[in-house]
Order: C-alpha cells, then structure tokens, then sequence
C-alpha cells in the first residue's frame, strides 16, 4: 500500500476490494503509532475508528458507499468531537469531552469517513509553531529538530508523514497554509463563510475559517465540498451553492487552461530569501502552461500584522472569557472565592501565548483605547481589502510565498514572540480579507519543503484548486515524501 | 428647601417568543434547573448564536407602538464581565446601534393629567442565568434555564418626577407589552423588571443631582416604594449637607430600604464590541411597514374609544382597557349586552369579584362572554331583577346551563303581572295598617319597608321598578280614598 496515497487512490482500492476499509485503518493506526515521537496526535480514537470502519465495510456490501466511504482522515482538535477529547491543545480543556459534532465533523461523518483521531495543535489555534501546544509540539517529518509550523501543525505533519491521507484544519491568520508549507504537502483555507464554524472552538471569530490539508489539488477539493455549505447554525455561513462544489468528487478537478493573468505582489518578494528562485520557477510554470503574469501592489501589506493582532486578540479575549472554571474544563484546586477561582483557573490552565493574546486583546477594547486600536485596526483591515479589490480588477489570482523561509527550528522564536508573529505576514493579508487561499509545495531548499500560496477572490476556490492541478499535472513536488517510519 | 425628584427607568420586558434570542431552547419558566439550557446557551466550546427574527419582530411592534424611530441597522454587541450565571463570559446585547430609537409613552394620572414620557431607546439582548446561594449549604448553584431568553431593554429619559409617575409610567408599559402580546406581563416570574435611576435637585434648579440605580425591582408597589425611599434617602443627605454618592443599590421589600450594592465611583469597563458571530440586522421598509399593518388597536385608542363611543367614564374606560384581555371580554359580553355601563359594571363588579375569589385569570372565565351579556340584556329586558341576575351569575360560573336554562329551572322569572302584583301589594298592606299610617303621616322612607315585603312574598322574583310604580299608586289610593 502506497503510505502518501490520495483519497481518491484509497477510494478506489476499497471498491475493487484491494482491502476492507478495517485494513484500511489498521494500517494507518499502525502507521500512527509507528510514528508518535512526532507528536501529531493529541487523541487516537482507535476503538472508534475501528467501528466506523466496518460501519464503513458494511455500506460498501450494501452497496450504500459515498465519495469518503471508509476514507481515514483526522481532525485538528479543535473540533467538536461527540464522545472523543477536544481539548484545543490547551491544559484548560484535557479532560473536556463536547456533547455534540461540529457541522464538519458531522457532515465528514455522514459522508463516511472514519475519523482516526485529533490532531496537535498550538494552544486555542495562537501559534506558528505548534510549540503552544499544553500537548508538547508536534514535530516536521522533514526534519524532527524543526517545526511543522502552526496552529495546525499536527494535521499537516500527519498528512506529510502519511499518518492520514487528508485532515482537517483551522486557519485565522495562516494556520492552514503556513504549516502546510513547512511539511510540504497541500492546504486550503476557503473563503471565509464558505464553511461552518459551529462546534470549531472560536479564536478570532470573524478570521477562523475550517479548511484541509492533503496531498493534491482533487482531495482538497473532495473533502471541501464535504465540508462546506450552509449551517443553519453559522449566521455568517455563506448560502451560496456551487454546482461545481457539489459535484467534484464525481467529476474530478479539471486542471484550468484558461489562461489566467496572475498578479506578483512586490511587497511579498522584495526581502524574499529563501525560497525566492523557487517561486520564481512556479511563476514560469504557470507561464509556461499558458497563464499571463503581471506584477501587482498590494500597498498596505505592512498594516497586516499589527491590525491582525490587535483584531484577533481583541475577539480571542472575548472568546476565551468562558474558559473560566465554572461551567466546564479546569479549575483550579481549593478556590478561596470566585474571584480566586477566576484567576487561578484561567492562570493555571492557559498557557504563555493565549494569555499574552488575552491580555492585548483586553487592552485594545479597554475604555480610552478602543478607537486608537481596535478601530483603527479595523480600518487598516478595510483598506487591506480594499488592496486585493483593487488587485482583482486586474488579475485572476494572486501567486505569493507563503512563508519568508523554510521550517525554523524547535526553540529559535519562543523567547521572540514578535519575530514569531512576523512568520506570518504573507497569510495574515489574506486573512483579514476574508479571501480564499492555498498553499501547495513547490520546490526544496536544504531538504525542507517552500510553499507557494496561491490567493483568489472571493468565493474562487474551483479557480484556486483548478488552478493547483493544472500546476500539479506539470510537476510532482506534491509527490515528494519525507522518510518517516 | 423644596426638592425635585427626577427619576429614569430602565424596563428589561422578557419577549414571549418560543425559543430563546439566539438559541432553539425553550425560554418557558419553572423547568427542572438547567433542563432548559442546550449547548448555546452553556456557551460551550464552538457554539454560535444564531438570531431569533421573532425576537426582532417583536422589538419592531414596540418600537412602532410608541412612535419610535425603527433603525433598519442594529448591531449586536459583546458585553463583557465575569459572573458564574454569564456562561460565554459576555452578554449579547446592543449599544451604539439599538433597533429602536427615540419614542413617547404617555402617561395618565390618577387625577387625570396626562405626561409624555420620552423614551431613548429600547435594545435586544439575552438574559443571564440564575445563582442559587441557598439550594447547597456552602455551595452556589447556577441555573442556566433563563440564559439567552430575549429581553428588550427599554431605556425612558429622566422625565419622570415622582414614584407615582414612575409607577404608571410602569403600568403603562405593562399593558403596553401585553397589548402587543411580545410579553406575557407576569411581574413575579419576572417577566418584566425594572431599574429606577433616581436623584434629587431643588425645585427650579436645571442641573441633574447624582444619581443612584435601583437595580431589579419585580412589582408595581415597589416600584413605588424603592424610589420613595431612595427619594428621602437622598433629601436626608443633602439636607444634613452631604453629596450623594453615584451607586447600585437593591431594594429590600422586607426592610423597605435600598442598600448599596456597589460603588459606581469606578465605572465599569464592559469592553463592548461588535459581535462577530452575529450579522447586523437589516431591516427592509416593506418589513417596518408590514410589523405597522399588523398592530392591534393599543391602550390608549381603546381606552379613548371607549369614553367617546361609549360614553364610560375615565376611570371605568382606564380600568377596562388597562389589560387587553378585560377590555377583550367587556367588549365581547358587550356584543352581546348592549349597554356598556352596565357591561362595566358586572365586569368590574361580580366578575372580577369572583376570578379574584377562585383565583383565575380572565381568559379562564367559567362565564363565556356571551351569557354574561345574554344575563345583561335579560335585566334590561325586565326578564329577571338585578338581585336575582346574581343567583345567575353564580350559577352561570358553576356551569348549570344557559342563562335562560338557569331562568327557567330555577323559576326566576320576573313576575311583571300587574294584577298579580296588585293583589300582593293590597294583602301586604291589609296585613301592615301601623307602616300604611306612618307612610301617610309623611314617613316615605316606610315605602322600602313595603318593597321588601313585596319582594320577600314574591321571592325577589317581582320587578323593582314596577313594584315601586304601583306601591306608590297604591298608597296614595288608599290616601285618596280615605280622605
């Protein structure tokens, strides 16, 4: 059995009958446990999995199967999880099982996948590193001495290391592709809206949006036409219904040759180190296959972080307000009254990085402080978006790096913490603009996989993801694998 | 020194939608501790409000309702703090953009002035849970069942400047909400609560004094009496020349007094922003217009109506109008009666006598509205006296039949025969020859003595009115004849 094969590939294997999807995840759950010093599982749901795996078979006699029948896959553990730990990486919530599925989680399961379990992640999705994990971080399968990036780094470590074939994700300022560019496999944040937040633990809610790793353009585009859609339950869920979406996974991503014109924005490459060749490739790729490409600005770039933080801090300090070791999760031993409990509960249980960010946050929506930094921040983020607007008159997508270098090393920016959010400053832009993107690995430095991000407009995943497989179909970095065990 | 007070109120009106403001849970009152409360309203990892258009529809009908302005943009705020009852660690309410903005209530007064009381704004948001201090020796239990139940907080200006003010400024919105049915009114299960800003200045003066807040006061008397004693509490201070400290304070029915619950001196910083989990509301014109449409006639028309059209008195019309279920049974029986101070009278009287006697609320009256008016017309239409209508009334309540099945089996009839009356009349009369001489010798009160006697003979079946006409007529023959 191939370890990095697709969905698609698997899918295909379980309906010739080249194994049971039992076998199917008895082999990753070997493969999981083969590889735990990598740290990408917070939770194995073994029994769990097993269950749903011969649920899985069953349908297959039934003839009942779907496109993700028997598909293994794992969940960043932010994700509700009836019945299995969601503990968001945090101390605060170890030992808090939810009572119900998110709507990703629910509709992954009533399309049949068979969920292996939850993946690491950077404590309440603040990190770019996984080092924030109460868990202890997950490792890069490239190289174990380095990151796999962060918030979701055990999701993308999984998929790279072949834990998993595809996994679920989180991304708020770069979650998603940041990581997925250290471990040099495929990720896609969608527009914001397209899929629902109910049951995904909230960070900055007007920013976090659910998304997937995998390793090609066509699983992503499988499962996020699983995963998308209206919620009933999401008020800011779009209701858009796109037939392309709807109808992927049986007719298969068409690699676009439409000749698209694609926009290089200076202010992304102008101190481009590492990596910068190698984007440079990417580009010709695209030219070569028949796509225009222009040079674009994106005036505003610079506003992205510190808009970015005190945006995400001001609602992550309201989001964690019920962390409070009342109602659920830790709390402290022998409160001496309410207010001890408050704060030893929330001391105790959150880590360095959450309450750095609470405490921003708190400070930037205080009285006398409001309008020189929480609105402020929103008008950068206006004219942020207002930068790709303009930028979207002219071009199709936008090709960017995702990341200013490779994969860095366990330890280097922990005591930084500013030069640890600057890791973020080509995701954060589109972000804050509510916009979709991906990351796909497009070449190596050092051993250690580079990510080009590749940015759309609103509501242009089939662009994005068309766009990736065209690049795919013409290179086979995607097909480039780590040696794990 | 001559004092003034000027007091606010701050109206928290709990909306009787079916589900809660931002969740698919029962808002019903009296569940088992937490029965009522489903992961939104725990405010669990991952939850998202989502907004309840009724809740909207019903704040749109109060807005319309005091001519307020109606913004088609609202936006739902975080109110941040920490409680054990607030699970998120923030209320979901509005502040820089309400749905509803300046409107009018008018007020009347016992001695009939009328005040318009101006009203800032009126803003959705979500109730809070319950502490429970005294369930668990040493322990506080919280009940989230009340969690996320849709409130509209109506804010009045400071125009109010007495407890009697204050309290039919109280009243009227009570009857208001019920009127418009988005409240179901009941003050004891809490259903509206009110916080009084109160403070004191000399009369004459412009500038406001400082101000204390009553926080929570549940009923109409204490509405009253908390602002009353926060009144003389704030005079005795200025008078023995202190300042008035800005705080919450809480009433205490027990004790008649306000406490300080916390010092305002440090404003509290609630960090409100813009939810991001909730769109802003957009209201459309067609929508504003369509809530107008639907409006039911409100407490003041009906009660205009009902001095003008039916020439009631003002206190008749008041104490008729003021719960839309009274005025909606007066005008039923009414339908049926024809004659509305009569109808006012039997409703006011032995209706309301008995429902408060059997403890029921008017739209469980045993009497359906047409029998009551069918009992009516039977008395204007001589069938049975006024005395006897009673009997009938009480067996209408026990549900013995109709009213003319009650007439009939009971042989109530009114005895209208002339003859017959005549020959009873001239028996009583042979039979009373000292009352028949007192009453010629000029005591007319002796003529009650003879109706008694008339009515006693007949069973209180013979017509009042008539046994009068033909007593009169009979003594003053016997008077003639003798002469």
């Amino acid at each position: 059995m191939n370890e990095f094969a697709t969905i698609g590939e698997l899918a295909r294997g379980l309906r010739q009958g080249d194994y049971s999807s039992v076998e199917l995840i008895r082999h990753y759950l070997a493969r999981i446990d083969a590889n735990s010093t990598l740290n990408t599982f917070i939770t194995v749901a073994e029994d769990e999995a097993l269950n749903a795996a011969a649920s899985a078979d069953q349908a297959f006699e039934r003839g009942e199967a779907g496109p993700l029948t028997g598909i293994p896959l794992a969940h960043k553990d932010i994700f509700c999880t009836q019945g299995i730990a969601t503990t968001c990486g945090s101390r605060i919530l170890e030992n808090w099982i939810a009572p119900y599925d998110a709507t990703v989680v629910d509709r992954l399961a009533h399309a049949g996948a068979v969920l292996l379990g939850k993946t690491n992640m950077d404590e309440f999705a603040m990190g770019s590193s996984n080092e924030n994990s109460y868990f202890g971080a997950a490792l890069n399968p490239w190289d174990s001495s380095r990151v796999p990036g962060g918030s979701s780094g055990g999701s993308a470590a999984a998929v790279a290391a072949g834990l998993t074939p595809v996994a679920t994700g989180t991304d708020t300022g770069g979650s998603i592709r940041q990581p997925a560019a250290f471990c040099g496999v495929a990720g896609i944040k969608p527009t914001y809206g397209r899929v629902s937040r109910y049951g995904m633990a909230a960070f900055a809610s007007s920013l976090d949006q659910a998304g997937v790793f995998g390793h090609d353009a066509q699983d992503l585009a499988v499962v996020l036409s699983i995963m998308s859609g209206f919620d009933p339950r999401d008020s800011t869920s779009s209701d858009r219904a796109d037939s392309w979406l709807t109808g992927v996974s049986e007719s298969g991503l068409k690699p676009n040759d439409e000749g698209l014109t694609i926009g290089l924005p200076s202010e992304y490459f102008k101190d481009l180190n590492e990596g910068a060749t190698l984007l440079q490739a990417a580009a010709k790729e695209f030219e070569n296959a028949g796509c225009r490409l222009t040079q674009i600005s994106l005036p505003h770039t610079d506003a992205a972080i510190p808009a970015y933080y005190i945006i995400a801090g001001a609602e992550a300090s309201t989001n964690l307000a019920r962390y409070d070791g009342v109602h659920f999760g830790y709390r402290c031993e022998n409160p001496k009254s309410l207010e001890d409990l408050y704060q030893r509960s929330r001391s105790e249980g959150f880590g360095i990085e959450v309450k750095r960010r609470i405490l921003t946050g708190t400070y930037a929506l205080s009285v006398g402080y409001f309008d020189a930094y929480y609105l402020k921040a929103q008008k950068l983020r206006r004219l942020i978006q207002q930068d790709f607007l303009s930028a979207f008159e002219e071009v199709d997508l936008i090709l960017a790096p995702t990341t200013p270098g490779v994969a860095f090393h366990t330890g280097d920016l922990t005591d930084d913490p500013v030069a640890m959010y600057q890791q973020d400053i080509f995701t954060i832009p589109a972000s804050l603009a509510g916009l979709p993107a991906l990351s796909l690995p497009c070449g190596f430095t050092g051993g250690l996989p580079i990510g080009m991000q590749l940015i759309g407009p609103h509501f242009s995943e089939r662009r994005l993801l068309e766009t990736s497989a065209l690049y795919q179909q013409n290179t086979d970095w995607h097909q480039r694998h780590p040696e794990v065990a | 020194m001559q004092w003034e007070p000027v007091i606010g109120l701050e109206v928290h009106v709990q909306l009787a939608t079916k589900s809660k403001i931002f969740s698919g849970a029962s808002p019903a009152f009296g569940g088992a501790p937490n029965a009522q409360a489903c992961p939104v309203d725990l405010g669990l990892p991952g939850v998202l409000p989502v907004l309840n258009a009724e809740a909207v529809r019903m704040a749109v009908m109060f807005g319309l309702a005091i001519n307020a302005t109606i913004y088609p943009y609202s936006i739902f705020d975080r109110k941040n703090y920490f409680y054990p009852d607030l699970p998120k660690g923030y209320q979901i309410s509005q502040f820089d953009h309400p749905i509803v903005g300046p409107g009018t209530l008018t007020i009347q007064m016992e001695n009939g002035d009328t005040h318009i009381i101006r009203i800032t704004r009126a803003h959705l948001e979500e109730d809070a849970g319950k502490s429970l201090h005294t369930a668990y020796a040493g322990m506080t239990g919280i009940d989230l069942n009340r969690t996320g139940t849709p409130l509209l907080e109506v804010v009045s200006e400071p125009d109010l400047r007495s407890p009697a003010q204050a309290v039919a400024y109280f009243k009227q919105l009570h009857a208001l909400v019920r009127y418009l049915k988005i409240c179901d009114g009941n003050l004891a299960e809490g259903s509206m609560r009110c916080d009084a800003n109160v403070s004191v200045r000399p009369l004459g003066a412009t500038e406001l004094g400082e101000r204390s807040e009553i926080k929570n006061i549940n009923s109409f008397r204490f509405v009253e009496k908390a602002i009353q004693f926060e009144i003389e509490r704030q005079i005795d201070i200025l008078e023995s020349g202190g300042k008035v400290k800005r705080d919450t304070r809480l009433y205490d029915s027990e004790r008649n007094e306000t406490r300080s619950m916390r010092s305002k001196e440090l404003s509290d910083d609630y960090r409100y922003f813009p939810d991001p989990d909730l769109l802003p509301v957009r209201l459309t014109l067609e929508f504003i217009a369509a809530v107008k449409a639907s409006l039911p006639e409100l407490p003041q028309a009906r009660k205009a109506r009902f001095t003008t059209e039916l020439k009631l008195s003002d206190y008749d019309a008041a104490w008729l109008t003021n719960d839309p279920a009274v005025a909606d049974y007066f005008e039923a029986v009414l339908a049926t009666a024809h004659d509305a101070k009569l109808t006012a009278n039997w409703i006011m009287g032995d209706a309301s006598a008995a429902l408060h006697r059997d403890d029921l609320e008017w739209t469980d009256c045993p009497v359906p509205a047409t029998e009551l008016g069918q009992l009516i017309a039977r008395i204007n239409d001589n069938t049975i006296s006024s005395k006897l209508a009673k009997t009938v009334f009480e067996a209408l309540w026990t549900k013995e039949g109709t009213v003319d099945e009650i007439i009939d089996a009971r042989g109530l009839r009114q005895l209208s025969d002339s003859g017959a009356l005549r020959g009873i009349i001239e028996k009583i009369m042979m039979d009373n020859p000292d009352q028949v001489a007192q009453y010629r010798a000029g005591k007319d009160r002796v003529l009650g003595f003879f109706v008694g006697q008339v009515m006693k003979a007949t069973q209180g079946k013979a017509n009042p009115g008539q046994v009068n006409e033909l007593l009169l007529d009979s003594l003053k023959r016997e008077k003639g004849s003798e002469e």
